[in-house]
């Protein structure tokens, strides 16, 4: 960290060190984009991968934090950049740098009204092109009568803004075209049974061929964001379940590994194993139940029953401890809701035994067939270098060749004490996404194995206090969920409610990205692409 | 008359208020016999062979692939057959959150289900807006946008509570005159005004 530190201030004197859990940067926008490009090219700090921007206001100033990570060295640096222009503020863009900075400088746009300079797609990305505010901003007003729920069709648009800075500094805004003129487009979605929720792909084809598809957001966009702004840190729990809910588990570990180390509580052993044991519960019936959705995608509807057969059994287990099949509102801070249900040792045993039978099962039915293979081998192919820049993390960052498991660059609760692989291919292809998934529900199965006859004893929760105030200062913690890397910023101005609340999602890269794997390849691969890379939609809008 | 579908007993069932006023009607206005066994025909085939639109936008879609897969097994009731396109549905499953990006799609998909039609709200978000309550973005409830016919709370409801939504529906359906005007639209329109559902407006 310290020679980090030290390069930078020799490149750029100007910049500003702040001490904390990472090395932070704080750096005038002028420079901005100066050093965002020696962080990334210099062989030395190779940040290469951008993980979030989170948008910030803190009443004066708006801004923008930036968290890089380097693939090569494995740390992390936060870049702070700032305006003080309430009315128009501006900042420059780095979408030139890392693709997936054009997508979450958009976020930013929408969420707070920040104009990024150079990017070359400065449209909203979740509201409508009439939405009046910036909804997570402070002085945000939320009468409804403002926004209304809209009666007519949403106003559609086929430009889009792209700001410039002319010799003087000077800030200009023209118009561009989203697709060619004479293009023509197809509306894929938001009622369509492959797109896997509600997510519209605006296509542009040439006959089959796809020319360009602009992902439209925004179906499902509930502002969980600003609805935790609003609550006590144990009441934005429960809306981890409800973004990818799948992960669900993961997600409430990480918040709640958050929250406890802003609030200093240490946790029991046993709290620890439980969490990790339905980590990775809920990892084998994701895949699972991703087995099924893409084969069903690909015409093999039996698929889905078989992959649904192990996922019943896992809801069971979940069922009858955390109680609900869905959004179980499991880990609290401190700990877990509830003790283990008595037969949950018996049923996670059941479950290893068949298990390894299954996947036989499903290699001979679906992963050897000819079909399979010649729509899936070569389709879609993502090469390391394009995972990282466009941040596609977990299984389909895996499948490309970019080791990027949290589990273990970054291992938290007890994963560094576990023996597992972290499983590669080197593909990038639809099969090798779709392997790697599979071989993923083998190791968790060995973890789980580790685990069930070592459940230490101890009280499962420890005490917390009853209102619950974290101290002044943000933190910012990683988990694998079932998708990817997900990642909670918490920012904190001592009272009971968090004052910004960020979540780092996979799926939205994982959406990015289809639009350049899907180019030059025809609609059926679209279906093939979406669905190995295996968003979820309410994961993308939040 | 005690209208039940799939061999529920009758007296299982939570609200049979809102049938009973439903069949005093049908009963009061009387029809002519040719036309009321026609009626009782179809509406038996109707209501045991009701198509879902394949439209979920959350949580509760999940649940409801659980309900078509083997376990819960909705091809046991003649459901099974989930279309993909509004126009060869009857009934839109509302699963899921709306959001007002949203609310004009599922306004044209109801528009676009062919009569006679209905709508299951499912989940809290459905119902009411649910655990987004204080949302800027969530629309309070799809009765804001479309009629609906029956209300499933939950988050998400359980397979098993589909179940007896569905079954709700092919009972309302049980009692419907066919020729007496449902499958025309401005009968229908007609139809929600005259049978408002209490507690829809609070």
């Amino acid at each position: 960290m310290a020679d980090t530190q030290e390069i930078i201030a020799g490149l750029f004197p100007e910049a500003v060190f702040e001490e904390g859990d990472i090395l932070t940067v704080a750096i005038d926008d002028a420079k901005w984009h100066d050093l965002a490009k020696a962080l990334r090219d210099n062989p030395q700090l190779s940040f290469d991968f951008l993980m979030t921007i989170v948008g910030m206001d803190w009443g004066e100033t708006l801004g923008c934090i930036y968290y890089l990570d380097s693939t090569k060295y494995n740390t992390r640096i936060a870049v702070k950049v700032t305006t003080s222009d309430r009315v128009t503020p501006a900042l420059t863009s780095v979408s030139d740098l890392w693709h997936i900075a054009g997508i979450y400088e958009r976020e930013v746009y929408d969420f707070f009204g920040i104009v990024f300079i150079g990017n070359p797609d400065m449209r909203r990305l979740f509201l409508s092109i009439d939405w009046k505010g910036y909804p997570l901003r402070k002085d945000y007003d939320a009468n409804p009568d403002i926004n209304p729920v809209p009666e007519e069709n949403e106003r559609q648009s086929d430009f889009t803004d792209v700001y410039t800075r002319d010799a003087d500094g000077k800030v200009e805004c023209h118009q561009e075209r989203v697709f060619e003129e004479n293009d023509f487009v197809v509306n894929i979605g938001p009622q369509h049974p492959a797109t896997h929720g509600v997510l519209r792909f605006r296509t542009a084809v040439d006959g089959e061929t796809i020319k360009k598809i602009d992902v439209y957001c925004g179906y499902i966009h509930r502002g969980i964001e600003k609805i935790c702004e609003g609550l006590t840190y144990p009441q934005t729990l429960h809306f981890m379940d409800r973004l990818d809910y799948f992960s669900a588990h993961p997600y409430h570990h990480c918040l709640c590994m958050t929250i406890e180390e802003a609030a200093g509580i240490q946790i029991s052993r046993r709290a620890q194993v439980i969490r990790v044991m339905m980590d990775e519960l809920s990892r084998i019936a994701s895949h699972c139940l991703f087995i099924g959705t893409f084969c069903m995608d690909l015409g093999a509807t039996t698929m889905l029953f078989y992959g649904l057969r192990v996922r019943e059994q896992i809801l069971d287990i979940m069922d009858k401890t955390c109680g609900a099949r869905m959004t179980f509102n499991y880990e609290c801070v401190g700990g877990v809701m509830q003790d283990l249900a008595p037969d949950f040792v018996d049923d996670v045993k059941a479950l290893l035994k068949v298990i390894p039978k299954n996947i036989k099962e499903y290699d001979k039915l679906f992963v050897g067939n000819v079909i399979t293979k010649n729509r899936m081998e070569g389709v879609g192919v993502l090469s390391r270098d394009n995972a990282i820049s466009w941040g596609v993390t977990g299984p389909s960052g895996r499948a490309s060749g970019w080791a990027c498991d949290i589990r273990k660059t970054a291992p938290y609760s007890i994963y560094s004490e576990l023996d597992f692989e972290e499983v590669v291919r080197t593909e990038g292809d639809s099969m090798a996404r779709f392997k790697v998934r599979m071989d993923e529900i083998i190791q968790s199965a060995r973890i789980l194995e580790q685990l069930v006859d070592n459940i230490p004893e101890g009280e499962y929760c420890v005490k917390v206090p009853k209102v619950l105030k974290l101290p002044v200062g943000h933190w910012f913690r990683t988990v694998e969920g079932c998708r990817g890397t997900f990642g909670v910023y918490l920012e904190s101005d001592g009272t009971t409610n968090p004052y910004r609340l960020k979540l780092v999602t996979p799926s939205l890269p994982a959406a990015a990205v289809v639009d350049s794997l899907t180019r030059g390849g025809k609609i059926a691969d679209l279906i093939t692409i979406g669905g190995s890379l295996d968003y979820i939609v309410p994961d993308i809008d939040r | 008359m005690e209208v039940t579908t799939k061999s529920m007993p009758y007296d299982a069932w939570k609200d049979n208020e809102y049938i009973e006023s439903l069949v005093k009607e049908l009963q009061d206005n009387g029809t002519n016999v040719i036309v009321g066994s026609l009626d009782k025909l179809i509406n038996w085939g109707r209501s045991n062979s009701i198509w879902p639109l394949t439209f979920a936008t959350s949580c509760c879609g999940i649940e409801f692939v659980s309900l078509g897969a083997a376990r819960y097994d909705m091809a046991r009731f003649g459901w099974e057959v989930a279309r993909s396109s509004p126009r060869q549905a009857d009934f839109i499953m509302v699963a899921g959150t709306i959001v007002h990006r949203m609310a004009p799609v599922l306004r044209r998909l109801y528009d676009q289900l062919a009569e006679p039609k209905y709508v299951i709200a499912t989940g809290a978000c459905a119902v009411s807006g649910g655990p987004f309550k204080k949302s800027y973005h969530v629309v309070m409830g799809v009765d804001k946008v479309i009629p609906v016919d029956v209300y499933l709370p939950g988050c998400p409801p359980r397979p098993e509570a589909m179940i007896y939504a569905i079954m709700q529906l092919s009972r309302k359906i049980k009692v419907e005159r066919f020729f007496g005007g449902v499958n025309r639209q401005e009968k229908q329109e007609e139809f929600l005004k005259n049978h408002p559902i209490e507690g829809a407006e609070d």
